[in-house]
């Protein structure tokens, strides 16, 4: 029975809120009209499921809908259906495809309150959320990629899209994921196969229905259910050619696994502790409200949520009493009543995990706070109500500072200076975004670009939109959501490959000859007099050095020996990646200076390009090895012309200020050179990362082994940094297996690596989800080398959206 | 009856680093103003006894150079009875009164008469009201004629010119000067926040006029071309916040000019039970100056009693 209303005279006295529920009728008459009890959307079509289970309201407890758990076959002809439909979608053309995003964009706004109320009912957020935040912004992404479909074939022109793509978004953002995910999907002229949650479902099937409204052709967007057995089966279809995966860090690295060496395109965007940083000269206020939006938005449940405050030492006790004070006014309780803050985790097994972390913390020594305005539901029972949660006394090495809670759980941590803010907020696996309050333009904006984090809010916090990039750095996954660098994600070059020669086993055997490398004329020119014998080092962190083990590889060609390459081993690599580490001032020196540093680098391997010609005459002939000596030169060119030439991106969301798309290294490169081309390609490799302000550790082709030492004798005379480049040579399986699983190694690239190796590098690169670049065509470096231009510096940094409000 | 609270500002020596120290971020106020806006909602009898607030905490006001003796009367009147009595008798809350009326000067003694028995004081705005731009001399001897006239409130402009410059040394012995002449009356300061623009400003000004001793931070005349708005609202009420816990003093809150729906008004006191709870929710700490708000909270009250729309006309006018 419902409490009576009290009177006016009553109110006057407690000035409550009272209740002000949102009607939930029309959404439970579309619920009724399909008997509670859903299918799957294939080909246009509604399809019965077989076996069902239950979607339950969080706030509740109560099943509110049953939903299908697709099998294998039916996975199976869903892909089909998108493979059917995609040539034609894609020959629709740019503006075709326009059409039908501007019509699902409207489509959605039309139906808004009915997705908002059905998103609430069953994923537990407030209907405020829902309405104001979840669907407008699915609508604004619709509505942007609408555009990117207009525009797509004059902005990006020589892209084709990728065929069928599989998208898997998890159960905090039902319908705004599959709006991230479909919405630039088909704007490129792929077709999808899409799974949502097994837990929040049926936004995605009122979707489903809005297709069919807006007369989407069949096939186009398929949408089936079920749990994670589903998308795995998505994830292993043969059918599909890039996966777009929005979930846990643990269920990505088991989607890089399954995909690794399968020539899928992948884009991850996974789990976060994102550090929320308040310096002394802050507005404390805002950055209070910014805590508010940041970890008690959408219950915590927020991949990008500020779980990590980082406050000034002296700041922090008024920081933490007015938080305290601001967490007394959170009304927690029904999420469909308009004045509610915070609503329900999304089930019973989530609510666990969370009351797990606060017991453990508690456990370990930690002081919980939790505060909720007066009224406001209790925990327990069948609800999952979990109240705002503050967490202090705990340490960098507490297992609440450390692992993803996802749920409304702030901990905290004080620093002393700026450097010591970054230091620790940086400290963590995961990169996905961090927050930073001060009132001085310059604290801010020299904080933002030391952060390891796909996206900054300056004084800010939990801000999105379609124009800008989302994604993460680290074990927060990689690719791009929003923007023009997210559509990236949805479309390759479109390059006529060169047919991949038979087995290519190069002249590589300890002891014995091989019979491929054709000795040229020259090579006697070169070894006929009485040379002085030469050592080939490995060259880390600037010095020349014996290989650890102490072996060396002696390379010949027929019945000559070549040369004698030291044998890296493992500790090799360690030992480059920790100076590759250590060369963090390359990332910081201006563009200009690095772009310095490359022409001089080629003005170098000019001067010395006769002696280098001369070494890779005996494989190459003279000519060849003229020409790829010219080309490497060209290639240092072209890079030091790029330094200060790929420019981020002004983005301009519905926001008064600017988001900053800007370019950042990734950091530590693993390269791995192929033998074609033994310098070009090597060369190619090395400089448009470095160009970017990588370091990198490359595995040089042995092929011919004098090069790395012809090329670290340039190095050292060209003012290249100890560190910024470093050469391992060695047994190329055993050292890229090195590079691959290293955690300090943020990227690994390889093109013309057998399928074998392209499998085993990107299953070893699950160590810390890094960036892989792996190709199995051939290359060829001299004419088309997939560095070149635009390509390679994409890949040689990564975006980081720094949003800056400034005005209203 | 709303008696008036004894003053209980005696303000403090003037704090520059305290000033210094006041940092407020424009994006940060406006998200959450309209975070704040679209998450609060009173529905039903709630909504009936919200606007009901609203009345007990309107200074009604005419501030106009056509205002007469007659014009004041009316004003007054509706003071005494700003609901109609059939409405308040069916909500229950009979005998309502709005927090005060406020006038000129020179209509102060009709004002005071009209008002006799009723224990709503009259507030008078003063300090060469709106401009500010007159001579100190006058100031002070014009607060000293309001109070002996029986002003129980007087609702003084600042200088703009010492915020503007950031002279908040002579801001502070302006308003230091103010209170003095004003004696048991009480001082309601002026910003004119709209002619100082910024929010720092804003908050500045409003921790200056504490220290010297307001009793009420008010916003606007109601005669500059921005006068109150939320965003403001939400700078001086933290101010008042954060003054009362670092000394212990209370100061009261009028937003004035602009505010002319129900519906606004009930975001002004969602904003306060936010920012501030439930203790500022009283006639002795916030006032709403507005002239033609209380029309629009009739027709809503009426709508809820009768349950459908109300017009204009069928309120008496203010």
């Amino acid at each position: 029975m419902k409490p009576a209303m009290p009177t006016v005279t009553d109110i006057l006295a407690t000035m409550d809120y009272g209740p002000s529920p949102e009607s939930a009728d029309v959404a439970n008459a579309w619920l009724d009209d399909h008997d509670r009890c859903f299918g799957h959307f294939i080909g246009g079509q509604r399809v019965k499921g077989e076996a069902h289970f239950d979607s339950v309201n969080p706030a509740t407890g109560l099943a509110i809908a049953r939903i299908a758990q697709a099998t294998p076959g039916l996975v199976d002809s869903a892909v089909q259906a998108a493979a059917g439909a995609q040539p034609a979608w894609a020959a629709l053309g740019g503006h075709g495809r326009a059409r039908f995003l501007y019509a699902l964009a409207r489509s959605l706004q039309k139906h808004a309150r009915l997705f908002a109320v059905l998103e609430t009912l069953d994923n537990g957020k407030p209907i405020r959320e829902t309405r104001d935040v979840d669907i407008p912004l699915a609508v604004r992404h619709f509505y942007h990629h609408a555009g990117w479909a207009q525009l797509v074939d004059t902005e990006m022109p020589g892209h084709e899209p990728l065929g069928v793509v599989g998208q898997i978004v998890p159960w905090n953002f039902p319908l705004l994921m599959l709006a991230w995910k479909i919405a630039p999907a088909l704007a490129c002229g792929n077709t999808v196969v899409f799974k949502p949650a097994e837990q929040t479902s049926l936004t995605a099937l009122l979707f489903a229905v809005v297709c069919q409204e807006v007369g989407l052709p069949a096939g186009v967007v398929n949408i089936i259910t079920g749990d994670g057995a589903v998308g795995e089966a998505i994830t292993a279809h043969p059918g599909i050619a890039k996966i777009a995966f929005t979930g846990s860090t643990e269920v990505g690295r088991a989607i890089r696994r399954a995909t690794a060496g399968s020539g899928k395109k992948l884009s991850l965007e996974l789990g976060g502790k994102s550090p929320f940083i308040v310096f002394a000269d802050a507005d404390l206020d805002a950055a209070v409200e910014g805590l508010v939006d940041s970890i008690f938005f959408n219950q915590g449940q927020v991949c990008c949520a500020g779980s990590r405050l980082l406050v000034h030492e002296g700041t922090a006790p008024r920081l933490l009493a007015r938080l305290k004070q601001r967490m007394a006014r959170i009304r927690l309780g029904d999420p469909m009543d308009k004045s509610t803050d915070m609503g329900a985790l999304v089930d019973r097994t989530q609510w666990s995990r969370v009351q797990g972390f606060v017991d453990r913390a508690r456990a370990e020594g930690a002081q919980i706070h939790q505060a909720c305005a007066p009224g406001s539901a209790e925990p327990g029972g069948d609800a999952c109500f979990f109240p705002p949660t503050l967490v202090t006394g705990v340490e960098s090495s507490s297992e609440i500072v450390l692992e993803e809670v996802f749920g409304p759980v702030l901990t905290v941590q004080t620093f002393r200076t700026p450097a010591e803010a970054v230091e620790l907020a940086n400290n963590t696996r995961f990169g996905l975004a961090a927050c930073v309050w001060s009132e001085s333009i310059g604290q801010a904006l020299d904080v933002a670009p030391r952060l390891k984090a796909g996206v900054v809010w300056v004084n800010t916090s939990n801000q999105f939109d379609a124009a800008c990039g989302f994604g993460g750095y680290r074990e927060s996954g990689f690719g791009r959501e929003g923007g023009r660098e997210g559509l990236r994600e949805y479309l390759r070059a479109r390059t006529v490959a060169p047919a991949r020669p038979g087995a290519t086993a190069l002249g590589r055997r300890r002891g014995k000859a091989t019979a491929e490398i054709e000795l040229r004329p020259g090579l006697a020119d070169v070894v006929g007099g009485p040379a002085i014998d030469r050592t080939p080092k490995l060259y880390i962190g600037g010095k020349q050095v014996r290989p650890d083990g102490g072996y060396s590889q002696a390379i010949w060609a027929g019945d000559r020996l070549l040369g004698v390459v030291p044998e890296g081993n493992r500790k090799d690599i360690r030992n480059a990646v920790e100076a590759a580490r250590g060369a963090v001032a390359w990332e910081r020196q201006t563009a200009h200076g690095r772009a310095q540093v490359l022409y001089y680098l080629a003005e170098n391997l000019a001067a010395q390009g006769e002696r280098l010609v001369r070494c890779l005459s005996p494989v190459s002939g003279p000519a060849a090895a003229q020409r790829e000596v010219q080309a490497s030169v060209d290639r240092l060119f072209a890079a030091a012309a790029w330094c200060d030439k790929f420019d981020g991106a002004v983005h301009q969301p519905p926001l008064h200020g600017v988001t900053l798309a800007l370019h950042e290294a990734i950091g530590v490169v693993g390269l791995v050179a192929t033998p074609q081309a033994p310098l070009l390609g090597l060369v190619s490799l090395v400089a448009p990362a470095i160009a970017m302000g990588n370091r990198v550790v490359a595995v040089p082709s042995t092929r011919l082994p004098l090069v790395a030492a012809e090329l670290y004798a340039v190095l050292d005379t060209s003012d290249v940094p100890a560190g910024v480049v470093n050469l391992v040579t060695g047994p190329v399986d055993a050292l890229a297996d090195v590079l691959a699983a290293h955690a300090d190694v943020d990227a690994l690239w390889w093109h013309g690596a057998t399928t074998a190796q392209s499998q085993r590098a990107e299953s070893l690169s699950v160590s810390n989800l890094k960036r892989t670049w792996v190709t199995t065509s051939a290359v060829d470096w001299l004419v088309a080398p997939p560095t070149q231009g635009r390509a390679g510096l994409e890949q040689a940094v990564q975006v980081k959206n720094v949003w800056v409000p400034y005005g209203v | 009856m709303n008696p008036v609270e004894a003053r209980v500002n005696p303000g403090t020596e003037l704090d520059l680093s305290r000033l210094r120290a006041l940092r407020v971020n424009q994006p940060a106020v406006a998200r959450r103003v309209a975070a704040l806006n679209a998450s609060r909602s009173v529905k039903k009898n709630f909504q009936a006894a919200w606007l009901v607030k609203a009345i007990q905490c309107m200074d009604l006001t005419t501030l106009a150079g056509d205002d007469t003796p007659g014009r004041v009367r009316r004003l007054c009147a509706k003071a005494r009875m700003p609901l109609r009595a059939d409405l308040q008798q069916a909500l229950g809350v009979d005998g309502l009164a709005t927090g005060a009326v406020c006038v000129y000067h020179e209509m102060l003694p009709e004002a005071v008469k009209c008002l006799e028995g009723s224990g709503i004081p009259v507030a008078v705005v003063s300090t060469g009201f709106p401009a500010g731009q007159t001579p100190m001399e006058t100031k002070l001897r014009e607060i000293e004629l309001s109070v002996a006239a029986g002003a129980r409130e007087i609702d003084i402009v600042i200088s703009r010119r010492h915020a503007l410059t950031h002279d908040w040394a002579a801001l502070y012995e302006e308003v230091r000067a103010y209170r003095q002449a004003c004696g048991d009356a009480h001082l309601k300061t002026i910003l004119a926040t709209g002619e100082l623009q910024t929010l720092e400003n804003v908050a500045r000004a409003s921790w200056t006029c504490m220290m010297a001793g307001a009793d009420f931070i008010k916003t606007s005349t109601g005669k500059e071309s921005v006068n109150a708005t939320l965003d403001v609202s939400l700078v001086m009420v933290r101010a008042i916040r954060d003054w009362a816990e670092e000394t212990g003093h209370i100061v009261g809150y009028k937003p004035a000019g602009g505010i002319s729906s129900a519906r606004l008004s009930l975001q002004y006191l969602a904003l306060m039970k936010e920012e501030l709870g439930n203790d500022w929710l009283v006639p002795d700490r916030f006032r709403f100056g507005a002239s033609s708000l209380l029309t629009d909270i009739e027709r809503q009250l009426e709508h809820h009693v009768t349950g459908f729309y109300s017009a204009q006309w069928r309120h008496a006018l203010p």
